[in-house]
């Protein structure tokens, strides 16, 4: 598709014609390279420089790198990304797909089991952060709830244990993407030519088996693409935790997101806060261009 | 791949199969219900039951401190989100259109430049845009935040009108083209009519971003132009005096309520929305 048919004539009028898709997509062109390019350079630029309430340009080298990876909360922050984004993604996976198979046994109300799994993708983290920090909260949570119904020694504090309250954030992210998960393995599914399943079934093999051994090995563009998203919430989540536990007991529910608020916004240390922001665009790109690149591989062999 | 198993009758395993998706969907349900029974109950209530107890009185008190707190804030919600869902779709849509069917030379590039804004962090363009607004007189204001969603939504609604337009068949824009038909008679006579899918898609996947952000939201405007998210949180997370969880759970449900509704009438374009919006991104 090209321009082709227009060139033949050259009135004014026509020549408007030829630059009126540039001059559309002008401003967005603009917004694009200064709002993301422009300003991921700007961001870059402060964190070489002494910046701490207000920005300045005394530039430090890589003197606030070295300040943020001396600082033991960005470590946590890390620390607990490693142990989120691990467990979150694994479970999400793990549900998603175990509900998706399920559902896709002919299951009658169908569309009404779904529309539940899925319903919490529609809220806001601020909610789910909400609700789950009243389902966990100590005395009063699931943790009384459990002892009225006759557990008499159950004891959830999750929540004000510095050593678990990471698990808690987990918990309320698995349940509001887990069932995105399954829809995205439901749609893929779906698309499974029946023939295969029904060959091997002629075979003798077993349901757990077929699904095991031929039907998800085939999804696997789609664990990639869950895998994708999953990990990219989870390397921006910062609504969940500032609405279930803003980041304590201490900084022992930080994570990358909140420290960078923290930092930048309350603190006053944006050289800090930008050279934070740096590493959290390398942990995006890290995943990010290798699934690039596999997925433009995999397009150019079609 | 469905019709292998239409022989199977009621056997164990179909009844195990049922028990275990009813039980899951009862446990997604849970967080929902106490929210609700919460927000109905009196503190005393609260304090007395447990999460699933009904309420011994059902009251609305809840609901109306919780409407006097944050309500002002539900339509800063409302003036931010509605603006931002328009233009952004509307930009889209043009870019979407010249993106597929008026190539030139770098638009391509172009389009690859803007499909790294889904994946963007916004941690690192906070500041220069924080910068910006403030230059430009609109911090704290609700346009602020408008300008920002429309400027950061831009990557998924081209995504979107860009995705389908090429699969639209070439030969229609062209025979248009033949005939005389200009820029924007094609776009709005032809191509237009034929989106209100991708339109739906659209409005309703920056509908639920732009009424749930936060981030944008804490950053630009905390204050007087705070939107919705922002007031629940800083409700529930203030530590003064004793905490009425049948309001913050009120206050949650009035911050949920849009998007749940809006999930419940239009899920199929939802789930388009996010599966596109996902995968080909």
């Amino acid at each position: 598709m090209s321009s082709v048919a227009v060139l033949s004539k050259a009135s004014p009028l026509d020549a408007l014609q030829r630059w009126l898709p540039k001059l559309v997509l002008a401003p967005s062109m603009l917004i694009v390279l200064v709002g993301f390019y422009g300003y991921i350079i700007w961001t870059f630029i402060l964190s070489f420089t002494s910046s701490t309430f207000m920005p300045n340009y005394k530039f430090v080298g890589l003197q606030q790198y070295v300040r943020l990876l001396d600082n033991d909360r960005w470590w946590v922050a890390s620390k607990n990304l490693a142990i989120f984004g691990g467990l979150f993604i694994a479970i999400s996976l793990v549900i998603g797909v175990f509900l998706a198979v399920l559902l896709d046994q002919r299951i009658r109300r169908e569309g009404f089991l779904r529309t539940v799994y899925l319903y919490p993708m529609a809220l806001s983290m601020i909610v789910t952060g909400t609700a789950w920090k009243w389902l966990l909260n100590p005395g009063l949570g699931l943790d009384k709830m459990l002892r009225d119904w006759g557990w008499e020694g159950f004891r959830l504090d999750w929540l004000v244990d510095q050593d678990r309250v990471i698990y808690c954030v987990v918990i309320a992210a698995v349940w509001q993407a887990s069932g995105f998960v399954m829809a995205l393995f439901l749609a893929g599914l779906r698309g499974v030519d029946s023939s295969i399943v029904r060959a091997a079934q002629v075979d003798g093999a077993s349901l757990p088996t077929i699904y095991m051994k031929i039907v998800l090995p085939s999804l696997r563009p789609v664990f990639f693409s869950a895998f994708m998203i999953l990990a990219h919430i989870a390397i921006k989540s910062f609504d969940l935790v500032m609405a279930m536990t803003a980041g304590g007991p201490g900084y022992a529910s930080d994570l990358p997101a909140v420290f960078m608020y923290s930092f930048t916004f309350s603190r006053g240390q944006m050289g800090v806060g930008s050279a934070s922001a740096m590493l959290m665009l390398g942990a995006i790109l890290a995943i990010l261009v290798p699934y690039l690149y596999s997925e433009l591989r995999g397009k150019r062999h079609d | 791949m469905t019709d292998t198993r239409l022989k199977q009758g009621l056997t164990l395993d179909r009844v195990a199969i049922y028990a275990v998706l009813l039980v899951a969907a009862a446990i997604y349900l849970v967080p929902l219900v106490v929210m609700l029974l919460t927000s109905f109950k009196s503190p005393e209530d609260v304090f007395a039951g447990n999460l699933l107890s009904l309420p011994q009185v059902f009251t609305v008190q809840g609901w109306q401190k919780a409407w006097n707190t944050v309500g002002g804030y539900f339509w800063n919600s409302v003036k931010i989100t509605v603006p931002a869902v328009l233009i952004s779709t509307f930009v889209g849509a043009l870019n979407g259109y010249v993106l597929s069917m008026w190539r030139f030379r770098g638009s391509q590039l172009f389009f690859g430049l803007l499909l790294f804004g889904c994946f963007l962090p916004f941690q690192t363009v906070l500041l220069p845009a924080s910068f910006t607004l403030g230059k430009m007189g609109l911090a704290n204001t609700t346009t602020g935040l408008v300008l920002v969603h429309v400027v950061y939504g831009l990557a998924f609604t081209t995504l979107f009108f860009r995705n389908f337009y090429v699969s639209v068949p070439d030969a229609l824009v062209r025979a248009a083209r033949l005939d005389g038909a200009g820029f924007f008679t094609i776009f709005g006579r032809i191509l237009l009519p034929m989106s209100i899918p991708t339109i739906m898609v659209c409005l309703i996947w920056q509908f639920t971003q732009i009424w749930n952000d936060f981030l944008f939201g804490v950053v630009f405007a905390s204050g007087d132009a705070q939107p919705i998210t922002v007031a629940l949180n800083n409700l529930v997370n203030t530590s003064t005096g004793v905490k009425e969880y049948n309001v913050d759970m009120a206050a949650a449900m009035i911050a949920g309520l849009p998007t749940l509704l809006v999930y419940v009438l239009a899920g199929k374009y939802f789930l388009r929305g996010l599966t596109a919006g996902a995968v080909k991104g």
